[in-house]
């Protein structure tokens, strides 16, 4: 018979004896892959609607013609560009809330097939590849994605209808359209959104060339790379995840590392005796090696099918998160390419080998005649754990320098993971060192063999502790940050929103119709906000004009202010500016800015907690002299509870508005509160996740420990102290133990939490949080991460409790 | 007479396809409506100005001009400009982008070292394209060919990538009706259209090519022709010729290649006071005689033998340009020609389904 296989049948008899070992290895990697792979498949999906949401249309060029004050303008001036020989094509947005079972917004696209360039494409069809008569002809075609199909909760062959009434043309599914979104023709488009013969934009193909000085009066030219970036304004959410799954991915290979060790150990007879019977070591480690990649490839496989449940189950929260931080549309299901299956069990591989290498080298390191020598292995750690502590100490020196000198998002991460890793490697000295305190106080025979006995345990639990150790630092330190930017969040929006309507008229024209009707209501306090969009330093930024109102400095909250801030921003010599706008401009208070040709002071820095965009706040005098482009989009309404209602519905008949355009305070809190706690759900979920981990690893640990801790208690048994007072022992041991650990996980968490509020929040938003402690969320995750490890020893010790006296007895005879 | 157009129109509007297909399966989809477009018939007049402007409710309809220039340095310069309307549905022209009209526009420049080709669209229904009939005016985009009051004075302009051209047309001739008074047959089995031309222009202007600018005089025909039917799907190709004779005469010569069998050939001879005699079948004598590979790799005929025996007519036709190949949507071949032999002259080649 083949050597090899000799030998792998030796190898593998190993696992029908220990099933719990090979039970470990595999959910060790399995779990380690399904974090993973879940969070990469979240990020994956999220990436690919992205390039969806650019791709509805694609083409040499973006640069595109908008008018002036930013609205609809008549597609008279298409024509007269056209008649220029400009390469222009008209295209009509809105948003049209398509009525049914499941209503839903949509964000309309009404295109002009013909005037795009041929080398164009629109979700990913190519111009000369559209079928014009369908498109354009009645009834058209409505393109829609699957997704938003089935959001509305209709069949591809039904035909929709808008809130108005009016039939929308068959629907024609397009798999590459992004969600959210309907591409027609422009005529049908006009029609739909009651615009006739009004364009939104005109796209440009060719080279763009000075305006006719008439048209450009009305449009400017914006050019390509303007826009705001999806890919770019999401990256901070997205490696935040990525970092999450990261840590995941550790915890599980801490697990899958503890069990190949221990199952290394365990066969050193085993290895010495086929040695001895003439394997060669090549075959041996060859052996070794095709054994962890079955592990692998099992617990890739499991892994990757568990990522695709999990990442199945998140979906619908990350796509709320990213709609409600960046207002980017993901679709609620998972569509994932062949690749993905393939790299997720290639990770667990590549984790397999990061867990096992080490072992795998120690065997081939083995001296052939060397007994078993499970104490030696044990002693020789002392060396080891300096060495722990040094890199550690390596590590820290990183963190800091990370701390003083980064300024990106990456730099940190690099800060936590290092910080993490460093608290880690440093935890099985800490705990020694602790017990060796603890020992000098140690009195009687009994009470010294439980804390040395325990410093002896500490090698072999101490993976599985640091795991525990990581697990509930970033427990702390994730849940000190969401519940601590929850409270500023809600303190901030109930200070912010304090009117009680909220109205977004659809033009200028309708906002100051209904502003001069609502004047002429009694008691009735309107604050008109005027808005332009700008750029400043490539960053897109809303500029919000207000009028002098004492509503203002009652509701708005500042974060720093000059004396007379209100008073000097009513004069229009002074500007405030959001917090993120002003770390990415560096603009402090008393510094100026070049805005529209006028110089402004900044007067004040506020909090705009989940704005992606940067926001200017100025005198609405100065926005309109300055800014011709600014509009009334906003009017917010102050009023008498008991007219809140029939106010709401005279203004929806008299100005035809629909639920979404005139909103009452209590539904925009409810949303936004909706949105935020979605947008920590998926944050949350993984966190837990990650907590069940390390308590898996704490007590896979625990049990293949108890297996050979037989060894060290059969002499206790032996000299008199029961088998239940054994297990009592064995438990207090294993709680020592996690309660140095959870006391340690503690500070940890809470310099974590202050590392994600100070240090990545400014740098993935821009904002900075105050860092709050809330004392009952820790004693909460303290015990929780007693229980998780009493729940782990449990198990074990009833075993253990259970041993019969002749199992404890034959200890002797075996070590003999 | 351009049947290719008929195809070209179907494809644009049906579907992409990188060369012509067989028709029916393009206008299956427009079967039903097909009836209902205005047919031609026999016997009905054409009537001026009128019939310059656009025929709705008939389905397609194109407005063609191809001229053979000169420049000072005495080289051979050839310009086409084209307008093609075509209806999604019968019916009379709306407001607004409801319109059943698409307009389509192509330009050609060819000349010592080269042929360009642009294109260009449009939907009818906004004012992007159309033509009127008094004053004469057919336009799209920036193109246009308009006169003062009818066809008799033209001026055209059309720009492509790195050419464009300005082109003043005076007629020195009557207006030409083809077939039995303006109604053409295109195949034994029925198919025709209302084809008229005024091939008697003479042309100057100015014609330029990456920033050259250049002085040209020459001649031009204009072609108009409108119908609803496709071609007999059998049809798979044609050949076209109009030919300027140093004599003064004009002769337009077309053949429809059949799949099998011997492709329907006519034509007209044009005196040089605008007298025409309609031509049919063996009147008329087209022999390829050399082929020319194209960029993209097909192969397509660029020196011929052509034989009208009646009218003492045996030339040699050869393309000035061989690769006068229309990079457009629906590519085919188009370009000036010159000829000799028994009679010498200049004009245009046209050729599909190639």
């Amino acid at each position: 018979m083949n050597p090899l296989l000799i030998t792998l049948q030796a190898l593998l008899s190993h696992w029908r004896r220990h099933r719990l070992q090979f039970f470990s290895i595999f959910t060790g990697l399995w779990l380690a892959t399904a974090l993973w792979t879940g969070v990469q498949a979240l990020n994956s999906q999220a990436r690919a609607d992205y390039a969806r949401a650019a791709a509805v249309l694609t083409g040499p060029g973006q640069a595109q013609l908008l008018a002036r004050d930013g609205e609809r303008f008549e597609q008279a001036l298409y024509l007269q560009l056209r008649r220029l020989g400009w390469q222009v094509s008209p295209l009509l947005e809105g948003r049209l809330r398509i009525a049914g079972a499941h209503p839903l917004t949509v964000r309309l696209i009404g295109i002009e097939p013909l005037s795009l360039p041929s080398t164009a494409a629109v979700a990913g069809i190519a111009i000369p590849a559209f079928d014009l008569q369908a498109f354009i002809d009645a009834p058209g075609q409505a393109w829609i994605g699957p997704d938003t199909l089935q959001q509305l909760g209709l069949n591809s062959h039904e035909q929709a209808t808008s809130s108005d009434g009016q039939r929308l043309p068959p629907f024609v599914v397009q798999p590459q359209l992004a969600p959210g979104v309907i591409v027609l023709d422009i005529g049908h488009a006009q029609a739909l959104l009651q615009a006739p013969g009004q364009v939104s934009r005109l796209l440009l193909a060719g080279e763009s060339r000075p305006l006719p000085a008439d048209i450009a009066q009305r449009l400017t030219l914006q050019t390509p790379g303007d826009d705001g970036d999806l890919q770019r304004l999401t990256d901070s959410f997205h490696l935040n995840l990525t970092a999450l799954g990261l840590l995941a991915f550790v915890v599980g290979l801490f697990i899958a590392h503890a069990a190949i060790g221990l199952a290394l150990e365990q066969r050193r007879g085993l290895i010495r005796n086929l040695r001895a019977c003439g394997i060669s070591l090549n075959t041996l480690l060859l052996s070794l090696t095709l054994e962890l990649g079955v592990f692998a490839v099992l617990g890739g496989l499991a892994g990757v099918a568990s990522g695709y449940g999990l990442a199945a189950a998140l979906l619908p929260d990350v796509a709320a998160s990213v709609r409600g931080l960046y207002g980017a549309q993901i679709a609620g299901q998972l569509s994932l390419p062949a690749g993905w299956w393939l790299a997720g069990v290639l990770v667990s591989i590549l984790g397999a080998l990061l867990a096992g290498v080490s072992s795998v080298l120690r065997a081939a390191h083995l001296p052939l005649l060397a007994l078993a020598q499970a104490q030696a292995w044990r002693m020789a750690q002392g060396p080891w754990l300096r060495r722990q502590a040094m890199a550690a100490g390596l590590l820290l020196l990183v963190a800091l320098g990370c701390w003083q000198w980064g300024n990106s998002l990456t730099s940190a991460l690099i800060l936590l993971a290092t910080l993490l890793l460093a608290a880690a490697l440093l935890l099985p000295a800490l705990l020694d060192g602790a017990l060796a305190w603890l020992a000098r106080g140690c009195r009687g025979a009994l009470a010294e063999w439980f804390i040395a006995d325990s410093r002896q345990q500490l090698p072999a639990l101490s993976l599985a502790l640091m795991a525990l150790l990581l697990a509930l630092a970033a427990s702390v330190g994730v849940g000190s940050m969401t519940e601590g930017f929850r409270k500023t969040f809600i303190g901030w929006l109930d200070q912010r929103l304090s009117a009680d309507l909220y109205l977004t008229p659809q033009d200028t024209t309708q906002a100051l119709q209904i502003n001069a009707w609502l004047a002429q209501q009694a008691a009735v306090t309107v604050l008109p906000g005027w808005r332009a969009e700008i750029r400043l330093q490539q960053w897109p930024v809303q500029v919000q004009g207000i009028i002098d109102h004492p509503a203002y400095p009652a509701r708005w909250p500042l974060l720093e202010q000059s004396p007379q801030a209100w008073a000097q921003l009513a004069s229009g010599r002074g500007f405030m500016l959001s917090e993120q706008l002003a770390r990415r401009l560096g603009l402090r208070l008393g510094d100026s800015l070049e805005l529209a040709s006028d110089t402004l002071t900044v007067v004040g820095i506020y909090a705009d907690y989940g704005n992606p965009k940067g926001h200017l706040l100025v005198s609405a005098g100065w926005l309109r002299a300055h800014l011709p482009q600014a509009t009334l989009s906003a009017l917010s309404l102050n009023l008498a509870p008991e007219r809140i209602a029939p106010l709401k519905a005279e203004l929806q008949q008299r100005f035809a508005l629909d639920d979404s355009r005139v909103v009452e305070q209590a539904t925009l809190k409810r949303w936004s509160r909706e949105i935020f706690n979605r947008t920590f759900a998926a944050t949350t979920a993984l966190n837990s996740l990650t907590l069940g981990v390390a308590g898996i690893a704490l007590f896979i640990s625990l049990l293949t420990l108890s297996q050979s801790r037989l060894g060290q208690l059969a002499p206790l048994w032996a000299l008199g102290v029961r088998r239940r007072q054994l297990a009592w022992l064995s438990l207090g041991q294993t709680l020592l133990l996690s309660s140095l650990t959870v006391l340690l996980a503690v500070p940890l968490g809470l310099l974590l939490a202050w590392c994600l509020v100070a240090v990545v929040n400014v740098q993935a938003f821009g904002w900075r949080l105050p860092l709050h402690v809330f004392p009952a969320q820790l004693l909460h995750l303290a015990v929780l991460g007693l229980l998780t490890s009493l729940l782990a020893s449990a198990w074990p010790l009833w075993q253990l409790a259970r041993r019969q006296p002749s199992e404890l007895l034959r200890q002797f005879a075996d070590e003999a | 007479m351009k049947p290719s157009l008929y195809l070209l129109i179907g494809l644009l509007l049906l579907s992409a396809c990188d060369q012509p297909a067989p028709a029916p399966k393009s206008f299956a989809g427009l079967g039903q409506d097909a009836a209902a477009f205005k047919q031609v018939t026999r016997n009905q007049p054409l009537v001026f100005p009128l019939d310059h402007a656009a025929h709705n409710g008939f389905r397609i309809e194109w407005w063609y001009v191809t001229a053979n220039l000169t420049d000072r340095q005495g080289r051979d310069w050839g310009a086409q400009w084209t307008l093609f309307r075509s209806a999604l549905r019968p019916g009379a022209e709306t407001t607004g982008w409801n319109s059943p009209n698409l307009w389509l526009g192509h330009a050609a420049l060819t000349g010592p070292g080269g042929h360009q080709s642009s294109e260009t669209l449009a939907r009818g229904g906004i004012g992007q394209a159309g033509v009127e009939a008094r004053p004469f005016r057919a336009w799209i985009n920036d193109w246009s060919l308009q006169g003062s009051d009818d066809t008799g004075r033209l001026q055209m302009s059309a720009n492509g990538k790195g050419f464009n051209y300005t082109l003043n047309l005076v007629s020195t001739g009557p207006l030409v009706l083809h077939g039995a008074q303006g109604y053409s047959e295109k195949s034994g089995k029925g198919q025709a259209s209302y084809y008229y031309s005024q091939p008697f222009y003479q042309v100057s202007g100015e014609v330029e090519r990456y920033g050259q600018r250049l002085a040209v005089t020459g001649v031009a025909w204009l072609d108009r022709e409108w119908s609803s039917q496709p071609l007999a799907p059998e049809q798979s190709g044609w050949d076209w010729f109009s030919l300027h004779l140093d004599s003064g005469a004009k002769l337009m010569l077309f053949r429809v290649r059949e799949q099998q069998g011997a492709p329907y050939r006519a034509g007209t001879w044009i005196s040089a006071n605008g007298a025409a005699q309609a031509l049919q079948g063996e009147q008329i004598q087209l022999r390829e005689l050399a082929w020319s590979k194209q960029d993209n790799g097909r192969k397509v005929p660029t020196r011929w033998r052509v034989q009208v025996p009646e009218h003492g007519v045996d030339v040699q036709v050869d393309a000035l340009e061989p690769k006068a190949w229309m990079q457009t949507r629906f590519p085919y071949w188009e370009g000036p020609v010159r000829f000799s032999g028994s009679v010498s002259g200049r004009g245009y080649l046209e050729m599909t389904g190639y």
